[in-house]
């Protein structure tokens, strides 16, 4: 292929993807006064950000002033089994009362406490109220207030464009591969660093709370290039997503409903969750209603309601209440708020679940409980990168959101995606910035990578009579949802990486009908392999761990093992296939660890 | 589950057709559900964006039997049993291909708007923010960049030579929630006028009517950012503003 079949473009930093983390990482990035190139999958301000709800957890002690970053990061620890990069939870509980203000003063407009501060909200195993929030629609508040901040800092945006490869030249990054989605025209862009802000892989479950967009794309493009994964067992699932109608099913109800007084209950009207206290939580947790009701007002002299348990615990307790056949009539559970709050109240707090209710599924949420089952939600796994950096293992790249491994460890906490986004995409600007400045050596792209590369990506119009793309996407996600689902055991596993070999084959005979102006069906073809390579890794990374733990859990290993709490699952690409190993987690310092010996 | 028929509009800029597809449509499902269906199962290559499929992201805007409406929130049973459903791209900006349309002109109006400055702290360091101060502006805040207000605005839809001075109704509620920011100092006033060109907006109300957010687009925005600009040539209105502004400020 010759030069002139692609446009390209040079930038010191290119960040990829444009939700909270991209946008933060390039206002960043900018602000240390390098050339930064943003490029996005969907146009500006649709990324997955905008649909996260309850809010951003930051220690800002305006509810709670006993709230601080200790607090916090012990929580956030806890939630994640222990198993979370301790200097990654440590600077994010640090640094999220700053980014949170900062947001403020670029305009955002978080709901007040009566002396007029930004006012914060209780959720998942969090000890006190702490998500700094508007309404159920923050996400939405960040992104745009993101949005608007970054497009005057002279940020070159690039709207509609998919990046299929990071090139390399030698161990390091020196640019990307990519088409415009409009025309499907090639691009290349040279970057001295690169910063990955991609999100998720949820795409690759049947039920799933995540858009077309969350198809694994940087956590595999990171891999291609030579990076460490981590932790890509650990996938949480949401516990509260909606369950009917069909076509709606996996979309978000936000943990903010029970945050704000509601309950899960099963047929019989019991409120189960205090039959799931795990002994890990039993200090902390309410065991009975009374006690759990007043928690609400004071949380001096009572324990926390088991319904806001972190999230891995409610879903399996969810999960196997339904399979007990004590489920709603569509196979979920009862979420409860309307007997609970009155109904201004509701429509105050969480307008948008009123309305999503209301028009999807004709439920008037202050008149009748919802109907809620597990959805997919998040991956815990990632790129591995180092804490304060966040720079990959491979040199000039760097990760930050989502895609990023370590923060959140075997299960994150409600609130805590937005505040990691802020602060490691903050983070992950300014280190890519700085790479970026002190590289040396001329930045260059090896023709021969770019050839290789977009002659796979034209290959499926070149087999009209293939595979139906979408029909290979879903058969994934079939797949994934039935053997490395909530509970998974070794024979599942086993069988879900011989089916997800035999699709790795027919993926390779994916055939597109049409041209490369703006073509869905091109696009699902080309992401389906990314998709197929996280749904890899993740199946492998499950069948190595053989204990159950936050988004983990083994039918066959049903119990948490110590030795299991000390390594986290590597995963690389090598010439000979994926390769993993087990891994030492980083030696938390003592005077972090007293943090736990205090209250038990 | 019944068989539906959709007639959707297939072409690019060169110019195209509606076509009719039989398409088999569930219980619960919307507009985008069965467009979805039809992608995946007769027309691949079937273009048309979307992302939360929760009425969150504004992605999915569409003119569904020529109303212009956001797909995933568009019921299947708002439709008579056997209606023909029709669904074309919003028709106020230039056609891409098929549902997908050209939506850049929303973004460089985006960019010429003065941002927020912000105002020096209170003397403890902090900015304070009443609720009752904030109600109005986090009205606006609710936008999800839909673009259905653009696209019904007749300014916009019929007056092609309009569009380089109009910003439009999403972005008269961006200016109100700029102008009424209890943090914000800037004075936009101008610029409200000559480049947004809000005089060319004669309040018809098409906005209000299909924002998908329910955001009372003209009467809390644009009339109060008309009375603002009516204001600047009124002595006694101009003392009146200084006053609330003065209120605003809390001093």
């Amino acid at each position: 292929m010759a030069a002139d079949d692609y446009e390209s473009h040079e930038h010191d930093v290119l960040v990829i993807g444009a939700g909270g983390a991209g946008l933060r990482a390039a206002i960043e990035a900018a602000a240390q006064g390098v050339s930064v190139g943003l490029v996005c999958k969907s146009l500006l301000g649709k990324a997955h950000t905008v649909m996260a709800e309850g809010g951003i957890a930051a220690a800002l002690g305006n509810v709670w002033p006993e709230d601080n970053w200790q607090v916090h990061f012990r929580d956030t620890m806890r939630g994640g089994k222990m198993l979370n990069n301790w200097r990654m939870a440590q600077l994010h509980a640090q640094e999220a009362p700053e980014r949170v203000l900062e947001l403020e003063r670029w305009g955002a407009l978080f709901d007040r406490t009566q002396d007029g501060r930004i006012l914060q909200r209780d959720f998942g195993g969090h000890r006190y109220a702490r998500l700094a929030h508007v309404g159920d629609r923050t996400g939405l508040e960040m992104i745009r207030t993101l949005q608007y901040h970054g497009i005057h800092q002279g940020i070159d945006v690039y709207m509609e464009c998919k990046i299929e490869r990071l090139l390399r030249d030698g161990e390091r990054v020196s640019g990307a591969f990519g088409y415009w989605r409009e025309t499907g025209k090639f691009v290349v862009f040279k970057a001295k660093a690169i910063v990955l802000a991609t999100g998720g892989i949820g795409k690759a479950w049947k039920i799933t709370s995540n858009s077309w967009e969350y198809t694994g794309d940087g956590h595999a493009l990171a891999l291609w290039a030579g990076a460490d994964l981590i932790d890509m067992e650990f996938v949480q699932f949401h516990p509260t997503g909606m369950v009917w109608p069909p076509s709606v099913r996996g979309i978000l109800v936000t943990e903010g409903v029970r945050g704000d007084g509601g309950t899960l209950r099963n047929k019989n009207g019991e409120r189960f969750m205090f039959n799931y206290i795990p002994e890990f939580f039993k200090g902390e947790t309410a065991d009975n209603e009374a006690e759990a009701d007043r928690w609400y007002e004071d949380k001096k002299n009572n324990r926390r309601t088991p319904d806001l348990l972190p999230r891995d615990e409610v879903a399996r307790a969810i999960n196997t209440e339904v399979k007990a056949g004590r489920g709603s009539p569509h196979g979920g559970a009862f979420l409860d708020i309307c007997t609970r709050r009155p109904a201004d109240y509701i429509k105050k707090r969480l307008p948008s679940m009123y309305h999503q209710f209301k028009e999807l599924a004709d439920v008037d949420i202050t008149k009748e409980p919802m109907e809620v089952g597990p959805t997919c939600h998040y991956v815990m796994g990632g790129v591995r990168v180092d804490a304060d950096s966040t720079a990959a293992t491979v040199p000039g790249l760097f990760a930050a959101g989502e895609v990023a491994g370590g923060m959140h460890g075997a299960n994150r906490l409600g609130g805590n995606s937005l505040s990691d986004l802020l602060v490691f995409g903050r983070r992950a600007g300014l280190s890519a910035a700085l790479y970026a400045k002190n590289r040396g050596g001329q930045l260059t792209v090896d023709q021969g990578q770019v050839d290789a590369v977009a002659r796979e990506v034209i290959a499926p119009f070149n087999r009209t009579h293939g595979e139906n793309p979408y029909a290979l996407q879903a058969e994934l996600q079939e797949t994934m949802q039935t053997l490395v689902g909530i509970i998974r055991t070794e024979s599942e596993l086993r069988e879900a990486l011989g089916k997800l070999e035999r699709l790795r084959a027919r993926a390779e005979r994916v055939g597109v009908e049409g041209n490369r102006q703006y073509n869905p069906g091109w696009h699902t073809a080309l992401d389906l392999k990314s998709l197929l390579t996280v749904a890899e890794c993740c199946a492998t990374a499950a069948l190595e761990r053989t204990e159950s733990r936050g988004g983990h859990t083994r039918d066959d290993h049903p119990y948490t093992d110590d030795q299991w709490g000390k390594v986290n699952v590597v995963q690389r690409l090598e010439s000979a296939g994926l390769r993993l190993r087990r891994e030492a987690l980083p030696e938390m310092p003592a005077e972090l660890k007293a943090l736990f010996q205090e209250r038990k | 589950m019944a068989t539906v028929t959709m007639r959707v509009f297939r072409g690019d800029a060169g110019g195209g057709s509606f076509k009719d597809y039989r398409v088999e449509a569930d219980e619960g499902m919307v507009v985008l559900d069965v467009i979805h269906r039809l992608q995946a199962t007769q027309a691949n290559d079937l273009a048309c964006r979307w992302n939360c499929k929760a009425g969150k992201c504004g992605s999915c805007s569409a003119e569904v039997n020529g109303k212009p409406r956001l797909m995933c929130m568009t019921r299947m049973n708002l439709f008579r049993e056997g209606e023909i459903i029709s669904v074309a791209p919003i028709r106020a900006f230039p056609i891409i291909r098929d549902l997908v349309t050209n939506v850049a002109y929303n973004y460089e109006k985006a960019k010429a708007i003065p941002p927020l400055r912000l105002k020096p702290p209170a003397a403890d360091g902090t900015y304070r923010m009443m609720q009752e101060d904030i109600d109005r502006i986090q009205e606006f805040h609710k936008c999800i960049e839909c673009f259905l207000c653009q696209d019904v605005c007749h300014v916009i839809r019929d007056h092609e030579a309009h569009k380089k001075a109009f910003a439009g109704p999403r972005f008269f509620i961006k200016l109100a929630g700029l102008e009424m920011h209890p943090l914000d100092a800037a004075d936009r006033t101008r610029f409200v006028r000559r480049e947004a060109g809000i005089g060319l907006c004669n309040i018809t109300k098409c906005c209000t009517e299909v924002c998908p957010e329910h955001i009372h687009i003209t009467d809390n925005g644009i009339i109060p950012l008309k009375e603002r600009m009516a204001d600047d040539f009124d002595p006694i209105v101009w003392l009146l503003r200084r006053f609330r502004g003065m209120r605003k400020d809390g001093a």
